[in-house]
């Protein structure tokens, strides 16, 4: 098994600053820092896609999430800064072993029983038209009609109910 | 890199030429004609302190202007400048993605960042509100510029740039035979898309008259008011990289790109065979100077830019919310009914009837929109009304006779 | 990707996925909760995509099948990215709700509902 060649290292690389932009989300005491460190993990998630050959899916990713979604956090998050922020650190010892340990143990179960059969290098054949937009809609408006009905349905529920919630009291 | 050499060449357009229209010379002394003003401003921008005020984030005040900066100059990656055929053949355009409308969506939501981390890391709370305006202002108009752009993605049929420009040298509007190009600007839902493309473009990069978020006589210069120096001369710079990359977007899905002329020299040839040697230096002159014909379709869209700016008045920040969300929204989406209609029409029943009734269809919709606008704007709550509960939000009804101290300052 | 296993992105989905867990677990302030869920979405996404990409060339060599498998996965990305872009909306907005009535937002003060 051959991993030292560019393909894997570059995937390593961008993994790392996953794993890191992560734990950064996690343990900033700045919510606007966590919030820009999701950003970093959800570009660096793109590139990942990218890679899988799902470009698609990858640009998405930053037009959604990173574009629009993420934008509304920090709209929230800066509006809603108060200024007591130590309470809301995690600074709970016996909460952080066990979360830690939990976490942990997740890694080990889930990995020993799925990732250890996958551990081969593979070398995927991909379709010719794999993950570009023709056969996403294609697809989309053919083999999956209802989900897509259903999902349009779900965002115009979502618009008029985040309507209905921020709109002030008239009395 | 010819856009970086172009930019400062935006920068003296747009004093000259706002000077022009102001009746007044702009800068002309320090170059001839004044053409080496930006190379002053750069080096006054350098040399001016750098302040760093007290208690701003420190990481997020610094990388604001590079977040703002980085979307605009990969803006231009997926545009094609010249033929992708030939001489050009590798230069053009720097990433041939297949997703590359997404791309310029992808890039422009990006560059909401910039300004939001630019107006919290001003640390005061002026700054901060300026900034969230301006990235509420950016996130409206992305919605009616993607639709826009979806409804010429549709009638292209790929989302890859030059595949558009490609679809638009075919003859005029379907008609077999004809020899004018079939730029998208001169197809009627295409006409509409460009305007509605060219107001978000105008709002996507914080231009007057959408400007109100860094007027300066406004919010104290609203979002970039704790920058100095470099970083200002960033964010300065990212702005007309802005404007000029949107140009040649615009210039390529609107305007048909790199070609010269709305003529298909090559079909004229063939016609008759006379003119031959006319239309064969045509098409050659046409295709070596490929760049150059998008580049003077960018600098004419930032010309437009600055009439534009130099014409209207800036607009109020609930009329501004109020275009993006409730004329410009409607109208993209009614296109893009209008476009889906046009490509089955003219794939059922062929060219002549399925314009008939797509142009008929057409017409209804604009007529409804227009009664349906005008229903709106007459009913509704009046300017004055409006304006107290900006002030006051707990007022919500105001009567001709109210002698409360909000009714009688109108 | 040619020389990258499966078990890499897979492994890399699941440590997304379990620091998404320790940060639902441990921190206090709603919005940064939800901005852990997210990351749990986003890690299931990365799994899915790249099971979608890996998996179908494993069982058989048909390419109709191949790009017919290959694309359900990917159709579930673009589901789980538009639920979550609803629920993000919907829940801001009950954050933003709350915020209103009282001043500081802290997950563990949120039990009136607590039986």
């Amino acid at each position: 098994m051959n991993l030292i060649n560019p393909n894997f290292i570059s995937f390593v690389i961008l993994a790392l600053i996953a794993v890191g932009a992560s734990l950064g989300v996690v343990f900033c005491k700045n919510p606007v820092r966590s919030a820009i460190c999701l950003v970093i993990s959800f570009c660096v998630l793109a590139v990942l896609y990218f890679t899988l050959s799902a470009e698609m899916l990858g640009i998405t990713q930053i037009v959604v999430y990173a574009g629009a979604i993420m934008v509304l956090f920090l709209f929230v998050v800066m509006l809603l800064t108060t200024a007591n922020q130590e309470s809301l650190n995690p600074k709970l010892d016996w909460r952080l072993i066990l979360a830690s340990l939990f976490a942990v143990g997740l890694i080990a179960v889930i990995g020993f029983r799925a990732l250890l059969p996958f551990n081969q290098t593979i070398t995927p054949r991909a379709p010719d038209g794999y993950g570009g937009p023709q056969e996403l809609g294609m697809a989309l408006f053919t083999r999956f009609g209802y989900p897509f009905e259903a999902i349009s349905l779900l965002l115009m529920v979502g618009i008029v109910g985040s309507i209905l919630l921020a709109k002030r009291r008239v009395r | 890199m010819p856009i970086f050499m172009v930019m400062p060449l935006c920068i003296w357009l747009e004093r000259r030429l706002l000077a022009f229209m102001q009746d007044r010379l702009g800068p002309n002394r320090v170059g001839p004609m004044g053409l080496l003003q930006p190379v002053a401003d750069g080096a006054k921008l350098f040399f001016k302190e750098d302040i760093m005020p007290a208690g701003v984030d420190r990481f997020i005040y610094i990388l604001a202007p590079a977040v703002a900066l980085f979307p605009a100059v990969t803006l231009g990656a997926v545009v094609p400048y010249a033929a992708p055929i030939g001489t050009y053949g590798l230069l053009t355009p720097v990433a041939d993605v297949n997703i590359g409308v997404l791309y310029i969506l992808a890039m422009s939501s990006l560059g909401v960042y910039g300004t939001v981390f630019a107006g919290y890391s001003g640390n005061n709370k002026f700054s901060l509100l300026g900034g969230l305006r301006a990235s509420a202002q950016l996130i409206s108009y992305e919605l009616a510029m993607g639709m826009a752009l979806a409804c010429m993605v549709m009638v292209s049929g790929s989302l890859k740039i030059s595949d558009i420009v490609l679809s638009q040298e075919s003859p005029l509007w379907g008609i077999k035979g004809v020899d004018i190009e079939n730029w998208n600007a001169f197809t009627p839902f295409g006409f509409l898309a460009m305007i509605i493309f060219l107001v978000c473009m105008i709002a996507e990069t914080n231009r007057p008259p959408f400007d109100l978020p860094e007027a300066e006589n406004e919010l104290v210069a609203g979002y970039h008011t704790e920058y100095s120096s470099m970083k200002f001369a960033t964010f300065y710079m990212g702005e007309y990289l802005a404007m000029l990359m949107f140009g040649t977007v615009f210039a390529s899905v609107f305007l048909g790109g790199y070609n010269f002329l709305p003529i298909n020299w090559h079909a004229w040839a063939m016609a008759n065979s006379g003119a031959a040697p006319l239309c064969d230096f045509m098409e050659k002159f046409s295709y070596y100077l490929g760049p150059v014909w998008l580049l003077g379709k960018a600098i004419g869209v930032v010309v437009g830019y600055i009439w534009i700016r130099a014409t209207l008045p800036r607009l109020r920040y609930d009329q501004l919310m109020n275009l993006g969300w409730r004329t410009l929204l409607p109208a993209a989406v009614g296109n893009l009914m209008v476009v889906a209609l046009w490509i089955t029409a003219t794939a059922t029943y062929g060219t002549g009837i399925g314009w008939l009734i797509t142009l008929v269809v057409m017409a209804i919709w604009l007529g409804i929109y227009a009664v349906t606008v005008r229903i709106n704007r007459s009913k509704g709550i009046q300017f004055e009304e409006r304006s107290v509960m900006m002030v006051n939000p707990s007022v919500t009804t105001i009567s001709a006779n109210d002698k409360s101290p909000e009714a009688v300052v109108l | 990707m040619n020389g990258v296993p499966l078990g890499g992105y897979l492994l890399l989905g699941l440590l997304m996925f379990a620091i998404g867990v320790l940060g639902v677990v441990l921190r206090r302030s709603p919005v940064v909760i939800f901005m852990c869920i997210e990351l749990m979405l986003n890690a299931a996404n990365l799994t899915f995509l790249s099971f979608a990409r890996y998996l179908p060339s494993l069982r058989s060599d048909d390419p109709a099948m191949l790009s017919r498998q290959a694309v359900s996965g990917e159709m579930m990305v673009i589901f789980v990215m538009a639920i979550a872009a609803a629920e993000v909306a919907v829940g801001l907005g009950i954050i933003m709700a709350i915020f209103r009535l009282r001043d500081k937002v802290d997950v563990d003060d949120l039990n009136v509902l607590r039986g």
